[in-house]
């Protein structure tokens, strides 16, 4: 039921307060309500920190409890925890999120653009494809057909701005 | 009266007496003209002895307009050299005008009055006003432009019949408006004022470094004209006005000029061109005070 749990060398994620949005790994357990955090590659201090404002990571590390900063860094840094968040989905919803936020009027207008013109291109595929159907009744070339076009799509929007893949992170 | 007689003989004995000495002393040149010009300033230093013998302290024999004809004041009056000023200042502004007057058999024209008597005096004198500070007319308010808003930004014009247009703003007029230009054959928007307040300002600049704006547009150029010459009742309302507002080739060739330099501006940043034609709305999910402009 439950996949991770509270453990010396979790990461966690700060989600509010003062240092909302940092990771951070639990050295220590004080009680039931906080833990002793220390994050030195992402600029938290040693201190002590409730479990409600973090939320765990699927992140472990490897030291033992009450290791002083220095071996946490050591910890953090063999294992590269930096830039494995950042190729979690979730550390990219994150900043999606934080793109769409800062979209000016002008970027509004060109995602409406990318996102019109990439849902007329699909919708023609389909009604080419139910064109088919209507006519020439079931076959099997058509779920391979479905998966192409969409395919072809999705890679030639990638090379277009970031603003086309915060599109596609909004339709998905 | 003694002393006065002598006094009397005093000063044409003395008169003579200088007289002699000029006299004298031509032949030597020199001295003479600077001894001249001395004789001169002393003539006019000696001054006469009062003529106007005590009788008591503070008592003079003779009355006022008696030491007048003594002193022969009517033959000494003097003025004041005339200076520059006073020279420039004697034309005196003009009293009347004479006014051509239309009409057969009326003589042509008219001397008509410059500055005419008051046509109306109050019954009370208007009250003296309390002195006020810094209240100053329009034309020398402060005029201020938010930071936002820099020549060459994207505005969004949220009131008149042009709202809800994104709009190119090119300078702050003399009143403090915002002159602002679609471009026309973009949006329709003319050269056209617009008010700070109600625009809002994008973060979205077109580089508008090199274009030359004409120096007639004003705000006199763009003031709404109004015909306020009631000259005959007639009993409907008066067609004379202008209720069509018609478009003068100066605006369209200004037009013209402004905005060929603009388009060639906005061509260069792709998809400008498509942002400006399109309008400003709000949908559901969208707030104003969330949205980054």
């Amino acid at each position: 039921v439950f996949k991770r749990f509270v453990e010396i060398g979790r990461v966690a994620f700060i989600s509010f307060g003062p240092h909302a949005g940092k990771l951070v790994a639990i050295v220590d357990v004080i009680d039931q309500n906080r833990a002793l955090v220390d994050g030195p590659c992402s600029g938290v201090r040693r201190q002590a920190m409730p479990f409600k404002c973090m939320q765990l990571t699927d992140f472990v590390l490897k030291f033992p409890h009450s290791a002083r900063q220095k071996c946490v860094r050591l910890a953090w840094e063999k294992e590269n925890i930096n830039e494995k968040w950042s190729a979690t989905r979730w550390a990219k919803k994150i900043e999606a999120r934080e793109k769409k936020a800062k979209m000016t009027d002008f970027d509004r207008y060109k995602v409406m653009k990318a996102k019109k013109m990439r849902n007329r291109i699909i919708k023609h595929e389909m009604k080419k494809l139910q064109k088919m159907s209507s006519k020439k009744g079931k076959k099997p070339e058509k779920p391979e057909k479905a998966q192409k076009p969409e395919k072809a799509q999705k890679p030639e929007k990638a090379q277009k701005p970031e603003k086309a893949q915060k599109a596609q992170k909004a339709q998905k | 009266m003694a002393g006065e007689k002598a006094a009397g003989e005093k000063k044409p004995g003395e008169k003579a007496a200088g007289k002699k000495k000029t006299g004298e002393k031509k032949p030597p040149e020199q001295k003479a003209s600077q001894k001249e010009v001395g004789e001169k300033k002393k003539k006019i230093k000696k001054h006469h002895a009062s003529r106007n013998p005590v009788l008591a302290r503070g008592i003079g024999r003779y009355s006022r307009s008696a030491m007048y004809a003594r002193k022969a004041l009517y033959k000494r009056k003097y003025t004041a050299p005339e200076t520059k000023i006073e020279k420039k200042k004697k034309e005196k502004p003009r009293a009347t005008i004479t006014k051509p007057v239309g009409g057969d058999k009326n003589g042509g024209s008219r001397v008509v009055k410059i500055r005419k008597m008051p046509r109306y005096y109050p019954t009370e004198d208007v009250p003296r006003k309390l002195l006020s500070h810094g209240k100053k007319p329009f034309c020398q308010h402060k005029r201020r432009l938010r930071a936002s808003i820099t020549p060459g930004t994207v505005l969004i014009l949220l009131t008149g019949r042009h709202r809800g247009k994104r709009v190119v703003f090119l300078k702050q007029l003399a009143t403090g408006l915002l002159l602002v230009t679609g471009p026309l054959v973009i949006n329709r928007v003319p050269l056209r004022r617009a008010h700070q307040k109600f625009v809002i300002a994008t973060s979205t600049k077109v580089d508008i470094s090199g274009v030359k704006i004409p120096k007639h547009l004003t705000d006199a150029y763009f003031k709404k004209k109004r015909l306020r010459k009631p000259k005959h009742q007639e009993g409907e309302i008066f067609d004379t006005e202008k209720e069509k507002y018609e478009i003068t080739e100066q605006r369209k060739s200004d037009q013209k000029a402004v905005d060929s330099q603009i388009l060639a501006r906005i061509k260069k940043v792709p998809q400008l061109r498509g942002y400006l034609r399109s309008t400003f709305c709000l949908s559901n999910g969208v707030y104003p005070h969330k949205l980054v402009f």
